[in-house]
């Protein structure tokens, strides 16, 4: 009995040897950067590290195809390397020997990107899934470009500065305007008088003459 | 020397010393005056500081031989930057008049100088403006958090990157792309960008509201725009000097190479960039002059004037190369990161076993072992003096390699939100000087009734140019503004420039200058202002406008293009034969103007020489200024 048992773990590692190899059709790598990701607070790599992932992605894998119910055990892992990157399959729980295919692994692992993510502290970067490219984030794009709100404080207040500017000379001109009528009466008088004052008496000599002559050659 | 040419009348057409002290003391004439010192020093080192110390002196400064290039800037600062200043300083305050005024006095043949001026002032007001709204569309995009041009944005589909952005960079995109929205070429002109007439429609009316009434607003103005730079200089200092490598960038300045000083393209360019950081021969200086009070100190102004203009060119050089020592060390580090992980991803190395300094020695080892591999990982030579020496000059710097640094620093909206108003400032005040350059003469022409305001003239100067310079927001505007720039602001002023000096010292005549700095600020110009004047600054003028003229002329004239074909590196391309015109236009006119201007006067004497001899004794300066004595006296 213990030779059957014996004998059926051996075939199962076996099979699973041959289910999961590196460049295998139906599986993916995976590598983790996590010293670069988390520098002084990186854990280690070590089995339970990657009994965690195994779950997390069975975890994926339930969420995708619904009814079926996937174990740790239906996530195959080899090929491990110190740079912490490995190949993984994953088997269907129906027939331990068949593998789910990529497109459906492929689906399962970008619908449920943001949970493995977190569950291992990392980002789309630092936990790669090679041939599996992350869906990027649209750019944020606000209805009215930020833009030209800061254009419309701008030129609204600089317009109000041009009409502001604009209207108190108006009204410094007009002002002036008003002054200008009663100098021109005080001088008109002031030249009355000196006609008058001249015809008085000749001693005295009239400048405001001399400049009408000078006026007159204009 | 004590040439002379004869310039018969000359003291008919100016005010004698006596007309001006009667002037001072009775505070007649309606020329406006400055509120006080410190508006008309901010005013004028606005005016001379400006963008080119920002981002040309910098470039120089590092490329011809780092500390080494402070010795010609400084022997040309001393010996052409601040006799010329001295000389538009002291003869604007001496005739009071803005530069076509000053040079129809001195002789009306030189109205010409005059009209140079303001054609080049017009001129390069156009294109300058439409850096200002470049700068001012950055500036509002800059109120976001991430910037826009920190990411690219998706293409069509949401599959990925648009193309032109991942095979370049996201700073090139967005300056490119999403701003100019460039042409492959000048004569593809494309049409009006309306976020771009948008942009200049602001700097316009921004310039004009800040010009309404001449030094009376912008008297004010400068205060601010002044002053701000400098404050946010040192921010960017402090900020720069906290930064990773930014040590690097300034050591890479400053690092002496004195075989460059015997290239004589130094000394050209160190010539060049002295004369036109003092914004001399546009006319804004000798009309900021001509406000002063007759007796103020111009010969203190202009040593001050051109030490901070020294002092700044240097100071923002070692700011800007700190920043570009940080974005060098930032790329230097990305580069080597990916070199780094593509050599541990592919030979299954667990991380942090190479690291940069252990790069080298275990590329070697692997390159012995397993060449084919390393071969097909399309490894990248990552060389700091190259990251170093990227684009430097020029929008380049501002708009590309500038901003690329501020999306690295914590708070990018916030730095790049103070750059921005920082460069504004900085054209802004040097913009006041162009229009002052523009108005004033237009003024002085008669070209407009008398009576219409300032505010008219100002404002049709602001909308005449802003039609103009739509040219710009064309989608091939940035080809067109490189032209202006190389062309239209280059050799006109040194022209002009040479012929101020020429006017000054030997047709107003060098004795009777320094009988009147004597009168005005109480002592003879000493024997340094002496032979610079007379000898010195015109050698050293003719020396560069000869040269610039020869390397201009020889080498064929070419621009370079942002082609879909050679991203990300711009590409030279010669121009169409139309253009070749269009560069006569912008820089034979303002100099032509000279000579053509002389002949016009020559032939109006000569045929309405009958109504010479009526000339007017009204049209004395003295008569005038009795005039008004006596009008204010009976008032």
């Amino acid at each position: 009995m213990f030779e059957k048992i014996f004998f059926l773990l051996c075939l199962s590692t076996a099979l699973a040897e041959q289910l999961c190899r590196p460049e295998a059709s139906d599986g993916y790598r995976v590598r983790l950067s996590i010293k670069t990701a988390l520098g002084d607070e990186a854990y280690v790599w070590n089995d339970n590290e990657m009994f965690l992932f195994r779950a997390t992605l069975a975890f994926a894998m339930r969420n995708q195809i619904s009814g079926q119910e996937f174990e740790v055990s239906n996530i195959i892992v080899c090929d491990e390397t110190p740079r912490v990157s490995f190949w993984f399959v994953v088997t269907s729980p129906q027939n331990t020997s068949q593998l789910v295919d990529k497109e459906s692994v492929e689906e399962a692992v970008r619908k449920s990107r943001n949970r493995i993510n977190s569950a291992f502290l990392l980002t789309d970067k630092t936990l790669e899934f090679i041939g599996i490219p992350p869906t990027l984030a649209a750019p944020v794009n606000p209805d009215t470009p930020p833009w030209l709100i800061v254009f419309g404080l701008v030129m609204g207040a600089v317009g109000a500065g041009i009409i502001v500017l604009l209207a108190s000379s108006v009204v410094q001109k007009k002002r002036k305007n008003d002054e200008k009528p009663d100098d021109e009466e005080i001088d008109e008088e002031t030249r009355v008088k000196t006609v008058e004052n001249s015809a008085a008496s000749e001693g005295i000599y009239n400048r405001s003459f001399s400049d009408d002559e000078r006026f007159t050659h204009m | 020397m004590k040439l002379k040419l004869p310039n018969p009348g000359l003291d008919n057409r100016i005010p004698s010393h006596g007309d001006l002290e009667k002037m001072e003391k009775e505070e007649a004439g309606d020329r406006p005056k400055w509120d006080n010192k410190a508006q008309y020093l901010l005013t004028c080192v606005g005016f001379c500081v400006g963008l080119g110390n920002v981002w040309r002196f910098p470039y120089l400064c590092q490329s011809h031989g780092g500390g080494a290039f402070m010795i010609p800037f400084l022997i040309l600062l001393v010996l052409e930057g601040i006799p010329l200043l001295h000389l538009e300083f002291a003869i604007g305050q001496r005739l009071r008049k803005g530069s076509v005024g000053v040079w129809r006095s001195i002789n009306p043949y030189l109205t010409g100088v005059g009209i140079a001026s303001l054609i080049v002032s017009f001129l390069v007001g156009m294109y300058y403006n439409t850096i200002m709204a470049w700068i001012m569309w950055y500036l509002f995009n800059s109120f976001q958090n991430p910037l826009p041009w920190s990411q690219c944005p998706l293409n069509a589909n949401r599959t990925g990157l648009v193309e032109e952005c991942a095979r370049s960079t996201t700073v090139d995109y967005f300056w490119y792309r999403e701003t100019l929205n460039t042409s492959a070429d000048i004569e593809e002109s494309g049409g009006l960008q309306w976020w771009m007439v948008l942009a200049l429609v602001s700097a316009w009316t921004l310039l004009y509201v800040c010009c309404i009434r001449g030094i009376e607003t912008t008297g004010k103005a400068v205060y601010i725009t002044s002053t701000l730079p400098y404050v946010v200089l040192t921010i960017f200092l402090i900020r720069g000097l906290t930064l990773k490598g930014s040590v690097e960038g300034i050591k890479f300045l400053f690092t002496p190479d004195v075989n460059e000083l015997m290239n004589p393209a130094t000394w050209l360019d160190a010539g060049a960039q002295v004369f036109y950081s003092f914004s001399l021969a546009f006319g804004g200086l000798i009309s900021f002059s001509s406000y002063n009070s007759i007796h103020n100190n111009c010969e203190q102004d202009a040593v001050l004037i051109s030490i901070i203009n020294g002092c700044t060119s240097v100071y923002s050089a070692t700011v800007i190369y700190s920043i570009i020592g940080f974005r060098a060390t930032q790329k230097y580090d990305d580069c080597m990161g990916n070199n780094i992980f593509k050599l541990m991803n592919a030979f299954n190395y667990p991380e942090n076993t190479i690291t940069e300094s252990n790069y080298d020695q275990i590329l070697v080892q692997l390159n012995q072992t397993s060449p084919h591999i390393i071969q097909g990982l399309d490894l990248q030579t990552c060389d700091m003096q190259f990251f170093l020496s990227q684009g430097v000059e020029g929008t380049g710097l501002a708009f590309i390699v500038f901003t690329e640094a501020i999306i690295k620093m914590p708070f990018s909206p916030l730095w790049a939100v103070l750059f921005f108003i920082m460069l504004f400032c900085l054209g802004l005040s040097t913009m006041f000087g162009n229009i002052e350059g523009v108005v004033v003469p237009l003024q002085d022409l008669r070209v407009l009734p008398r009576t219409w305001p300032k505010e008219v003239f100002c404002g049709l100067t602001c909308l005449i140019s802003f039609a103009f310079g739509l040219i710009f927001a064309l989608r091939s505007g940035n080809y067109w503004l490189a032209l202006f720039d190389n062309f239209a602001g280059s050799i006109p002023l040194l022209v002009i420039g040479f012929c101020e000096m020429i006017a000054v010292i030997y047709i107003y005549g060098v004795d009777r200058f320094n009988e009147d700095i004597e009168f005005m600020i109480g002592h003879k110009p000493n024997i340094f202002w002496q032979v610079t004047w007379r000898v010195v600054s015109p050698v050293i003028m003719i020396f560069i406008l000869v040269f610039y003229f020869v390397t201009q002329v020889t080498k064929s004239l070419t621009y370079l293009v942002w082609d879909q074909e050679s991203f990300p590196t711009l590409e030279p391309r010669p121009y169409p034969s139309f253009v070749y015109v269009i560069i006569f236009i912008l820089a034979g006119v303002p100099s032509l103007a000279i000579p053509a201007f002389a002949f016009f006067k020559f032939i109006q004497k000569k045929c309405c020489k009958q109504k010479d001899y009526s000339e007017n004794t009204v049209d004395t300066i003295s008569a005038k200024i009795q005039m008004i004595y006596k009008n204010n006296v009976l008032l």
